[in-house]
């Protein structure tokens, strides 16, 4: 690890103005930044915790909606969401080991957007929205790609904010090394019709599978997405599975996501 | 009623007080005045053509005390292969010198080719970074088969085939192993491979060099499963330095599962480095290095053939094997596929016929060599697998062509054809214990269940043999070893009765310190507790072989025994004495010498006061002094063996398996404490379970690693093993040995992958899949999935 600066703002304001210096980056749970930083692949001049910050911390539902503070930990979001969004929980508590589920945080993760990792496909799925600093974006404009968001430069996620679904469960199939997702799918019912996302699978990161979303809308069951099937191309392949395989998980794990929602 | 103390008491570790408790002292632990740190520049590339390496840059950054490159250590003594292979023409293996540094090529990635000695770990790093290495990239040479098929790359340029060995076991029989499948009714074919692994033992790979340029002393505080051997490679071998003038201290060590038998490198550069320097210089490797550089195990790629009647009985076995020795011969990588393996060939059965044929192939990956059951573990598989082919080939139950071709109780000792003698066994008899603690009856029934849950149930199981407490140093003499494998304790008493036992062996997690201990407490009637186990320093024990191949109780508690035996024939004369009595009237039991048929005796303690306190000794006659050495040779091998099933659910959507149940029935022969054997065997089981479901060790065509780090290398954790059902009650003693014991430390990593891949075969092939005869370990879920898309 190369040497840096640390600094621990209680606003976001003070975050903001913090992460305009040169060389400044946003640290959260840090279980991504401080691995890195460990294999030396990152060196930021200063890191700028965002976990004093009060207003970026817990969980609150009201109006049909839960807003998740940035800075919250995963093990809170299974803790405290699991009356109002039970499959959201659900899969913050499926995230890691306890020491990444306490230090974790959804900020870190949406903001990092680890094609392996978990809740993308919960934001998107739900349809959530991306609050920062500086403006709101919805969960279809946010994820660009591998690593990649509409985030700039410095731009803080304070708040996700998901609407509530009717139903909705996570199904995780681990990498068997790393227990990211080797896909994950969620799915989401609302009243104004079906959304499913899947991680772990596409070659660009997280995306929905709009067919399965059409289908469902219409027949919420299982047996609803047995006749399609996903096309592999443009699927990720890597030592855990080809992408005929992750193909294949996608159709296997949205049909049990229905049936658990 | 169990004992609670000596032999056979199923005593808790007395060495898990300290490592639970933190208090364990690991070689990164341990930290010397003006300790100064190491860093190495290791290659990026598979394979490379070093043009220039310019450290000018580096040695002037902030702390760097000195850099060295591997021209610095040209001079030096190769590290050198334990091991001379002939090859099937008569031609000795081809032997490559394994520098201390890597100097004119680079060989895999994360070959070392220069060292940064700095103040703080940061500056060594920094350093490391600032090294220009001018290395032209050569393409890689990474498959074994293309690499024996392209003379024009070479990882080594003086030899051109990229061939170590072509061996041949027994060469002799090789005729009539021919003769005999031309004219079997059924050959049963399968192509295989034993996976590589990576031994990630918990604690990384470290050592501390220490030189004092008053009395010109080295002293090396490394992570070694064998002191004296790192010692005898590098002061004999590598660095021309006197024995004597080297100490080599293996504190605690956390696991090592072979990959710290070997002598490595960086061991010799920082040795190096604090004579130039006259400080001490520390290196401790981080994860990624290990799994860049440690020795891995395993890579086999194997086709194998048995022939046999139509009703199963075995006629001959023969394999042609592709065994990856890596960028450069690891101290014991040529003895691992051949003497390790292609003796065990015959397993458990009758077979009368076996041919074995084993080329050697240098690959610009990390070096293999021995990893947790050596070359046993790749011969079983091979077996294991075969014999369920055969059986679903023929109709035959898996448990059926099993018993038809176990060796019989009553036919030891049973020479094989393969060159060993096993001296003693009851392979029914554990295949019997297993069948009924696996509940095979039920197994039906069960299948039925899962079944109408939607999931494939299957059982397999493994009949499996070894040959550990290596090794009687004649006979693996004559197979090219270059070292004995004998081993040594002393035995002190000290003036107040309790005393210190120094061992050859060395405990890496396996728990000597207790049950070494016991032994001694049951042989001299004295409490454990009085007992301490010296270990690991070559300055305080005597010249052993240290601890590998289930070799440690066998062979270097059969020494401690032989020399308890000394100190009480010692005793005896000292009671005599005492008691004015004849040395032959004295007695010795429950820690009491007597003269028999009369109540006059001495305790333990008396005998080791006074052996101190001699002021009345015949001197002519009676040394003073209670202290002891011995070196025992075994006279074989030892032979555990037993009968394991494993019990498996495959998620047919997913291709995903559990193990429901894991069953061992084992005979490591006496038992000296259960709950430590348990332990052996949960930790290999689990070990295997890794190799057959997880552990996938891949580089790519460029010879990068690609699961070179835990997010993409699956280690088993808790949640991936059962609960085990492990027994050990139908033992036979080993013959040959005062405690007729086998040894337990690499039977589970050795009989449990076959059982395991049986089993996910069964369950398919149950499932209705009848076309998948075998899938290639790890049995990943991407890869059933695959297998039942066929
Ligand atoms: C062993 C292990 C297992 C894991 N398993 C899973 C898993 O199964 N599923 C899964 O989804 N994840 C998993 N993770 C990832 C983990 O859940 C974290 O979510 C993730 O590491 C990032 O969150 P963090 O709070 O630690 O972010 P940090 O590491 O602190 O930061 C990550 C990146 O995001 C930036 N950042 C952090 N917070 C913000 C913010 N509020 N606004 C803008 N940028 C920000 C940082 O600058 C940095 O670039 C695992 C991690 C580990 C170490």
């Amino acid at each position: 690890m190369y040497d840096f600066e640390f600094v621990k703002p209680a606003s976001i304001a003070d975050a903001v103005k913090a992460l305009k210096e040169d060389g400044a980056q946003a640290l959260s749970g840090g279980q991504t930044l401080i691995a890195t930083m460990k294999q030396r692949l990152a060196a930021p001049g200063t890191l700028v915790s965002l976990t004093g910050i009060a207003e970026m911390k817990g969980v609150s539902a009201a109006g049909g909606q839960l807003t998740v503070g940035g800075a919250t930990p995963h093990a809170v979001v299974a803790a405290e969401a699991k009356a109002a969004y039970p499959g959201l929980a659900a899969l913050a508590g499926g995230i890691g080991d306890p020491m990444v589920r306490n230090r974790g945080t959804i900020g870190g993760s949406i903001a990092n957007n680890d094609p392996a990792a978990c809740y993308p496909s919960a934001v998107l799925a739900s349809g959530a929205t991306v609050v920062t600093d500086r403006r709101k974006i919805a969960a279809d404009d946010y994820f660009q790609g591998l690593f990649t968001t509409a985030l700039e430069e410095g731009e803080i996620v304070t708040q996700v904010i998901f609407p509530i679904p009717e139903k909705a469960a996570y199904v995780k199939f681990n990498q068997p090394a790393s227990r990211f997702a080797l896909t994950g799918v969620f799915v989401a019912k609302f009243a104004s019709g079906v959304r499913v996302a899947v991680t772990g699978a596409g070659a660009d990161g997280v995306f929905r599978w709009t067919e399965a979303e059409e289908a469902l809308s219409k027949d919420f069951s299982p047996a609803a997405v047995d006749g399609l099937s996903v096309d592999p191309s443009g699927l990720m392949g890597d030592l855990h599975g080809t992408p005929e395989y992750r193909a294949n998980l996608i159709k296997v794990l949205t049909k049990r996501a229905v049936a658990a929602a | 009623m169990p004992k609670d103390t000596g032999i056979g008491a199923p005593m808790k570790r007395r060495e898990d007080i300290r490592f639970l408790t933190g208090k364990g002292r690991y070689t990164a632990d341990i930290n010397l005045r003006g300790q100064a740190y190491a860093a190495f520049a290791r290659s990026e590339v598979a394979h490379g053509k070093i043009n220039a390496i310019d450290t000018r840059a580096a040695s002037e950054m902030p702390g760097v005390l000195c850099v060295m490159t591997g021209e610095d250590f040209a001079a030096m003594g190769g590290n050198p292969a334990g091991w001379l292979i002939n090859s099937r023409d008569g031609t000795p293996m081809r032997e490559p010198k394994r520098p201390v540094l890597a100097h004119g090529k680079v060989r895999h990635v994360g070959d070392a080719y220069a060292v940064v000695v700095a103040e703080t770990v940061e500056q060594a790093r920094d350093a490391v970074a600032a090294i220009e290495a001018d290395i032209t990239e050569l393409p890689a040479i990474v498959d074994m088969k293309a690499a024996l098929a392209d003379s024009g790359n070479r990882v080594h340029d003086e030899i051109p085939d990229n061939l170590c060995f072509d061996w041949g076991w027994i060469e002799d029989n090789r005729a009539a192993v021919e003769e005999a499948f031309a004219k079997a009714p059924h050959v049963t074919t399968l192509e295989l491979v034993n996976n590589r692994l990576v031994p990630n033992a918990m604690e990384p790979r470290a050592s501390l060099a220490d030189y004092n340029p008053g009395t010109e002393d080295y002293t090396l505080y490394t992570t070694s499963q064998n002191p004296h051997l790192h010692r005898l490679l590098i002061a004999a071998f590598v660095m021309g330095i006197p024995e004597h003038k080297l100490t080599v201290i293996a504190p605690d060590v956390g696991g090592g599962f072979g990959s710290k038998i070997y002598h490595y490198g960086e061991e010799a550069a920082v040795l190096a480095a604090a004579k130039a320097l006259k400080r001490p210089v520390k290196w401790v490797a981080d994860r990624t290095e290990s799994f860049l550089s440690d020795a891995h195990g395993r890579d086999h790629v194997t086709k194998i053939q048995l022939a046999c009647e139509k009703d199963g009985t075995f006629l001959a076995l023969r394999t042609e094997t592709l065994a990856n020795v890596g960028a450069y011969l690891s101290n014991f990588a040529t003895a691992t596929p051949t003497f390790l393996h292609g003796t065990l060939m015959a397993g458990p059965y009758k077979t009368p016929l076996v041919y074995v044929n084993v080329k050697a192939v240098f690959t610009n990956t990390a070096p293999v060599d021995a990893y947790r059951g050596a070359g046993r573990p790749e011969a079983t598989f091979s077996i294991e697998r075969i014999v369920d082919k055969a059986a679903d080939e023929l109709g035959i139950d898996k448990l059926e062509i099993r018993r038809k071709n176990l060796i019989g109780a009553d036919q030891y000792p049973y020479t094989t054809p393969v060159g060993l003698v096993y001296d003693t066994g009851n392979y029914a008899a554990t295949l019997d214990k297993m069948v009924e603690l696996a509940d095979v009856a039920g197994f039906e029934k069960r299948a039925a269940e899962s079944k109408a849950r939607g999931k494939l149930r299957g059982i397999g199981y493994s009949t499996w043999i070894e040959a550990c407490g290596i090794a009687p140093s004649n006979l693996v003499g004559v197979l090219g070893s270059r070292v004995g494998l004998f081993d040594a304790a002393t035995v002190r008493v000290n003036a107040t009765g309790n005393l210190s036992v120094m061992t050859g062996a060395h405990s890496h997690g396996q728990g000597h310190e207790t049950v070494f201990a016991q032994v001694v407490a049951e042989k001299l009637g004295i409490p454990e507790s009085s007992i301490e186990i010296v270990h690991g320093d070559t300055s305080k024990i005597p010249f052993g072989m240290g601890s590998y191949g289930s070799r440690s109780l066998a062979v270097a508690g059969s020494a401690m025994v032989k020399a308890v035996d000394k100190i009480i024939a010692k005793g005896k004369k000292i009671a005599a004495h005492m008691l004015e009595a004849a040395e032959d009237d004295i007695t010795f039991e429950n820690g009491k010498f007597q003269v028999a048929g009369t109540d006059k005796a001495k305790t333990f303690g008396e005998i080791a006061f006074s052996a101190y306190v001699p002021h009345n000794y015949p001197l002519e006659t009676l040394e003073p002094g209670l202290e002891e050495s011995a070196f025992y040779d075994p006279g074989n091998f030892t032979y555990p063996a037993g009968a394991y099933a494993c019990e498996v659910e495959v998620d047919p959507d997913t291709g995903r398996v559990e193990i429901l149940s894991f069953t061992a029935a084992d005979d490591f022969g006496n038992v000296m404490n259960p709950l430590i054997v348990q332990g052996q065997v949960h930790g290999g089981v689990g070990q295997g379970i890794g190799q057959a479901l997880l552990e996938n060790t891949t580089y790519d065509e460029n010879g990068q690693l690609l699961s070179g780090s835990f997010m993409d290398y699956a280690m088993p954790r808790a949640d991936d093993v059962p609960f085990y059902t492990v027994d050990h009650s139908c033992n036979t003693p080993c013959t040959h040995n005062p405690l007729g014991v086998k040894g337990c430390g690499e039977a589970g990593a050795i009989g449990s992958p076959p059982a395991v891949v049986n089993a996910v075969v069964d369950a398919l092939r149950r499932g209705g899949h009848t076309g998948i005869s075998h899938i290639d370990m790890p049995v990943s879920p991407s890869r059933v999935w695959q297998a039942m898309q066929a």
